[in-house]
């Protein structure tokens, strides 16, 4: 990870930027004129193998059939509920799709306005009509705890390379955390560990740019909260 | 382009009477996300000019008869406050507004990859703070940094300055006195990857040579209007990530 990063130089790119005229192939966020490939979002210009694109640093969320979602009831119809999911488009969730059995108009027993849910993307098509589903493993009416809404974007900063800084967040606040893929994480667990949990996934967000952010949020826990009963089944610290 | 004047607005040596020469632009200050509430905004500075821009979206079309089911629509307010000009401004949209706040976001339009979202609507509002002649170009110059720093798609950032002529000469980027007294007016936009013309309008008269001129000073002008637009945004996650790096 840091040889990745001190060998990358992190080059911004605005829209239109030039990202390559020597024939590589446009990747994401990338359009090609004349032969040369575009950026068509603000981000960093990013090289993987023969495709070159940018990864924007901010924007709305798409959701991509298969993410796993946090979303917020907004609105009850008679055999289906409308979540707001973060993305531009209301996202419908049918009676057919929750594990409950729901009579007919009878859909807000089981979810009100305003309840938290855990969703999975089905499918979402060319116009961008998006459908959920509760019906897999793991998903649930979320009760209790809090959310806490980040940019899509530093989704991946949270959880980091194979989860090693959500997996140090879990550890050292004693919380459960589920991370949806569209910014919406929730955080439960004791008064004062979600707090200090909350606090560093703000920081997370804020300073995501940041080298070494993994230790810098590690200290961060370590100063709220002096490391007792965590503090021999993780690495050694103090 | 209405009253006459006594007034010399460019001298024998060819010096305006803010000390510009024919082909120089006022000075312009861009600063890209100055607003925390909007998705993404911008402040301009050209000359007298101050204007805010902010931008919102995509996000659902309201109101809903509005929507195209095969791209996104680009809904631009431009709105000049009461204080923007020396005699109190009317509040509240006119004729002039609705006309530039169209034109803009047809503007804006050609640039957004607007087939990636189809039903929603992206809005952009344009305040102006203070006017000096001009500030359709300002406004649209705002409301493409604003659209960049939202993370909007776009194929390219949209420069905008208008060029015209007063007391006969070919001069760029007008500034009121030039405006009101002189021949005439032409305000144009750019791509500036593919110097395709996405505004371009004309009050007034001028010869085809003339207009030729105007066009070949705009469209290089508004390179290097582009120029601080690219500056703007950089700067913007240049200095957070050495902050937060050290």
């Amino acid at each position: 990870m840091e040889k990745r990063n001190a060998r990358q130089t992190r080059e911004i790119v605005v829209p239109g930027d030039i990202l390559d005229g020597t024939g590589m192939k446009p990747g994401e966020n990338a359009y090609v004129l004349d032969g040369k490939v575009r950026a068509s979002v603000m981000g960093v210009r990013n090289v993987f193998q023969n495709t070159v694109g940018v990864i924007p640093l901010k924007g709305c969320y798409m959701p991509t059939s298969g993410d796993t979602v946090i979303g917020v009831i907004v609105d009850i119809g008679p055999s289906n509920w409308l979540v707001d999911i973060g993305a531009p488009y209301p996202a419908p969730l049918h009676v057919n799709e929750v594990p409950w059995k729901v009579e007919f108009g009878d859909t807000s027993r089981y979810l009100g306005m305003g309840n938290a849910v855990l969703l999975k993307v089905l499918s979402v098509d060319e116009s961008k009509k998006i459908q959920v589903t509760m019906k897999d493993s793991g998903l649930r009416k979320i009760e209790g705890g809090r959310l806490v809404k980040i940019s899509h974007s530093k989704v991946s900063r949270v959880i980091d390379k194979s989860g090693s800084m959500i997996s140090m967040l879990k550890n050292m606040t004693d919380c459960r955390i589920t991370v949806g893929q569209n910014g919406m994480i929730w955080v439960d667990g004791d008064d004062e560990n979600a707090d200090v949990a909350v606090l560093a996934i703000k920081m997370i967000e804020e300073k995501a740019q940041a080298r070494d952010l993994t230790e810098k949020i590690k200290e961060f826990i370590e100063s709220k909260l002096p490391q007792s009963e965590e503090y021999d089944d993780d690495e050694g610290e103090e | 382009m209405s009253g006459h004047t006594d007034m010399v607005l460019v001298d024998e040596n060819g010096m305006r009477i803010d000390g510009r020469t024919e082909e120089q632009h006022r000075p312009i200050k861009i600063e890209a996300g100055v607003l925390s509430n909007a998705d993404g905004s911008a402040y301009v500075e050209i000359g007298k000019n101050k204007v805010l821009a902010a931008v919102y979206g995509p996000r659902e079309c309201h109101p809903r008869h509005l929507q195209n089911p095969t791209k996104a629509i680009v809904q631009c307010k431009y709105n000049m406050q009461a204080f923007s000009v020396s005699d109190r401004k009317r509040p509240g949209p006119d004729r002039r507004s609705i006309e530039i706040s169209k034109i803009i976001s047809e503007a804006l339009e050609r640039v957004v990859l607007t087939e990636l979202y189809p039903r929603a609507s992206i809005d952009v509002y344009i305040e102006i703070l203070q006017a000096n002649a001009g500030t359709r170009c300002a406004g649209l110059t705002a409301a493409s940094v604003a659209l960049a720093d939202a993370g909007i798609p776009m194929r390219d950032i949209v420069p905008a300055i208008a060029a015209g002529k007063a007391d006969g000469h070919v001069l760029l980027d007008l500034n009121k006195e030039e405006d009101n007294y002189g021949q005439a007016d032409v305000p144009i936009a750019i791509m500036p990857s593919t110097d395709e013309i996405v505004l371009l309008q004309m009050d007034g008269n001028m010869t085809r040579e003339e207009f030729d001129h105007a066009i070949e000073l705009a469209v290089n002008a508004c390179h290097e209007v582009h120029d601080l637009q690219v500056d703007a945004l950089k700067r913007r996650y240049s200095k957070p990530a050495q902050e937060g790096s050290e």
